[in-house]
């Protein structure tokens, strides 16, 4: 009997001890953030963002924890399945759709302050059903990325804001007769090209209220016979004769005229031992430019929605976040205030950094619907059967809008 | 009282299992029974599974990729079976002289199994590579031009199968070389004196003694070759994969980057169905061909 209410007590004891020590008298709030994108490079920025945040809010205390894009969205669905997900947390714009459809998602609208300087297309993007899902935190593009002296060797005009894919592909010709493995241009046969390609001929994948898929309309096909037609012009190398070596690495190589690729690429090529800038990309029936953007949204059901939508805001609308990002080479905030951008501007090698910004000016978001992934594959899948040769553009995207039409059932 | 000392004593047997049994039941059993649930399910992760009867099963009878998945797996098996099961036997009898330095060759064999696939497939893509690979370079040394490999959908699956066999053998040889030292040397001796030569003997002794390491190995090879995905998801050029998506691929797909967890258990169910299947009837036609000694 003495034993067994010593033992009671005992457990009496610990649990005393587990226990939280009670609400303590300053009320101190700690909010969850999960991130990929500090994950590896930016992790101390990012305590840095975090340390400016606690000293202006001091009751709010964020606890960081960060994994590398592969693993990120796993880990997050784990906690969502699980139960106990982040405070809050960010998503890319492709992935934000199934989480917003899936009502996980706080609505922040109550809480965003009237004057917050994103750029109004960056806030639409991540609204869904009628709720902000998520506050637009940073944004990327894609542009040409031109090699000066491959174009003075061939003798050819530098590339301008308003040149058309016809204008590229003559540059292109002059240039890869220069050597038997030097090449004029690639732009990358998959669907985030083929998405851009096909708005810069006015046409999407899907039809305004999202029930049918317009993907096999004659602009896109066109559209995607011009991508294919740099590889038949032999002004782009296929797969094969790539025979694997990445297209950044036959750009950094001085070995390609241009390349479409993003603005992460700086880095790669800032060593490079040639002279390149960038311009905006060439238009078809108009301009289009990608349009990426990352967000942080807010768990739907947090205990602290005022003070995670507070960190939300700071980290995506603050200067004090806004310039760390843009001091380190993070990436970029996506707001409206030129004044942040000013070191970014002057900053050398590539020297016309104004066309990134003049890219938000004609953004094409990809489309997304909730089953993104599959339609992905099914559209990467088919691209990959035109780029060999198997089918033909008009075959090929008649089967994609079929295949999509049932995704968006 | 013998009743209650029974019960007593199988208390202790579980206190003693249940450290490993406790670990096999919520990491084995419990996710293999429930994923038998989810097959009637559709369950995204994120909400809550919706039941859908049968749908599940309706879907993949249609699904298209899945049986094309189905049918790479199976060209996949019709190559690579024999091919191992040959070369793993001849690689065997050599290992099974005896040699100086015999051990080493014996070990060396053994390497490829032990690598990891991801090492094994990016040494592989650049042998298969076409314009700077190993491979096609000998081939046009004896004036073949050579496929263009993993770079065509074509070509792919068996370039993947080719470097699957190379990585096996040595695991089927290895069950082979202890099939051969357990013949007993008595059959050859009495066979000899009786003017046997050497392919008679092969043909007549060592094939049919050797039938239970077959059959072992080729339900195992079988097995594996029916769950093929490293290799699968690892080497091919991104316009090749048309020609070598299989099925745990889409099990995969369908499972982590599609979240539909329902399809992807009604997937895994059915490749379960046919492997058990495969097996039973292997099992059932032992009778006919593997022969025990006595």
């Amino acid at each position: 009997m003495l034993k067994k209410s010593l033992s009671l007590t005992l457990v009496l004891v610990l649990l005393a001890v587990a226990l939280p020590g009670g609400v303590s008298a300053r009320d101190e709030v700690t909010i969850r953030y999960f991130n990929f994108s500090s994950d590896p490079d930016h992790i101390e920025d990012l305590a840095e963002m975090v340390a400016l945040f606690e000293e202006a809010n001091p009751d709010i205390n964020v606890e960081v924890s960060s994994a590398p894009y592969a693993d990120y969205f796993t880990l997050l669905q784990a906690d969502f399945v699980g139960g106990d997900p982040p405070d809050v947390f960010e998503l890319n714009y492709e992935n934000f759709v199934s989480y917003a459809a899936n009502d996980v998602l706080l609505d922040l609208t109550p809480y965003l302050a009237e004057d917050t300087p994103y750029y109004p297309r960056a806030l639409e993007a991540f609204q869904y059903g009628g709720i902000q899902g998520a506050l637009p935190e940073t944004f990327s593009t894609v542009l040409l990325f031109y090699n000066k002296d491959l174009f003075d060797e061939a003798g050819v005009d530098y590339p301008t804001a308003d040149w058309t894919w016809d204008d590229a592909m003559a540059a292109g010709e002059a240039i890869t007769v220069l050597g038997d493995d030097t090449w004029g241009l690639y732009s990358p046969i998959q669907f985030w090209e083929f998405y851009k390609k096909a708005g810069q001929n006015g046409c999407q994948f899907f039809n305004d209220d999202m029930t049918e898929s317009t993907i096999n309309e004659p602009e896109c096909v066109e559209a995607l016979e011009m991508m294919v037609s740099f590889m038949d012009g032999d002004v782009m190398p296929d797969e094969l004769e790539l025979a694997g070596l990445p297209n950044e690495e036959l750009f950094a190589q001085g070995d390609l005229g241009m390349l479409v690729t993003g603005i992460w690429m700086f880095a790669l090529f800032a060593d490079a031992p040639f002279e390149w800038d960038i311009e905006l990309e060439p238009g078809l029936a108009n301009k289009g430019h990608h349009f990426f953007a990352n967000g942080i949204a807010v768990a739907a059901d947090t205990d602290h929605p005022a003070e995670a939508a507070a960190w939300a805001q700071f980290l995506t609308a603050s200067r004090e976040a806004a310039t760390i990002r843009v001091d380190t080479g993070w990436e970029l905030p996506a707001l409206d205030q030129p004044e942040y951008f000013e070191a970014y501007l002057a900053m050398d090698n590539p020297s016309n950094r104004a066309a990134v910004f003049q890219a938000l000016e004609s953004p094409i978001t990809p489309p997304v619907i909730e089953r993104q992934n599959e339609m992905q594959d099914i559209v990467n899948d088919l691209l990959s059967a035109v780029a060999i040769g198997e089918l033909d553009p008009q075959t090929a995207l008649d089967i994609a809008k079929d295949e999509l039409d049932a995704l968006i059932q | 009282m013998a009743g209650q000392r029974g019960l007593q004593k199988w208390g202790w047997v579980l206190v003693f299992l249940a450290p490993s049994l406790l670990g096999l039941l919520v990491f084995m059993v419990g996710p293999i029974l429930y994923s038998l649930r989810l097959t009637l399910y559709d369950w995204n992760l994120l909400s809550d599974p919706d039941y859908v009867g049968t749908a599940n099963f309706v879907e993949l009878y249609h699904d298209d990729t899945f049986w094309t998945a189905f049918e790479h797996t199976l060209t996949f098996l019709l190559f690579y079976i024999p091919s191992v099961l040959v070369l793993a036997l001849l690689t065997a009898l050599l290992l099974n002289r005896p040699l100086r330095g015999i051990a080493f060759f014996r070990a060396a064999t053994f390497v490829p199994v032990v690598s990891s696939w991801v090492v094994v497939s990016l040494m592989w893509r650049w042998i298969f590579n076409p314009r700077y690979g190993l491979l096609n370079f000998g081939l046009a040394k004896i004036g073949i031009d050579g496929p263009a490999w993993l770079f065509d959908p074509d070509s792919a699956l068996h370039a993947i199968i080719i470097a699957s066999v190379w990585k096996d053998i040595g695991f089927i040889a290895v069950m082979y070389l202890a099939g051969l030292q357990n013949i007993s040397h008595t059959y050859y001796e009495a066979a000899r004196i009786d003017g046997a030569h050497p392919i008679q003997l092969f043909r007549h002794i060592t094939l049919p003694l050797l039938t239970p390491t077959t059959f072992f190995a080729l339900i195992i090879s079988l097995i594996n070759g029916f769950q093929i995905f490293e290799q699968a998801w690892l080497m091919p050029e991104r316009f090749a994969r048309r020609g070598t998506t299989v099925v745990v691929e889409q099990i995969v797909n369908n499972a982590f980057r599609y979240n539909r967890m329902g399809y992807a258990a009604t997937m895994s169910w059915v490749l379960f169905g046919v492997i058990f299947a495969v097996t039973l009837v292997q099992l059932a036609l032992q009778k006919r061909w593997v022969q025990y000694e006595q």
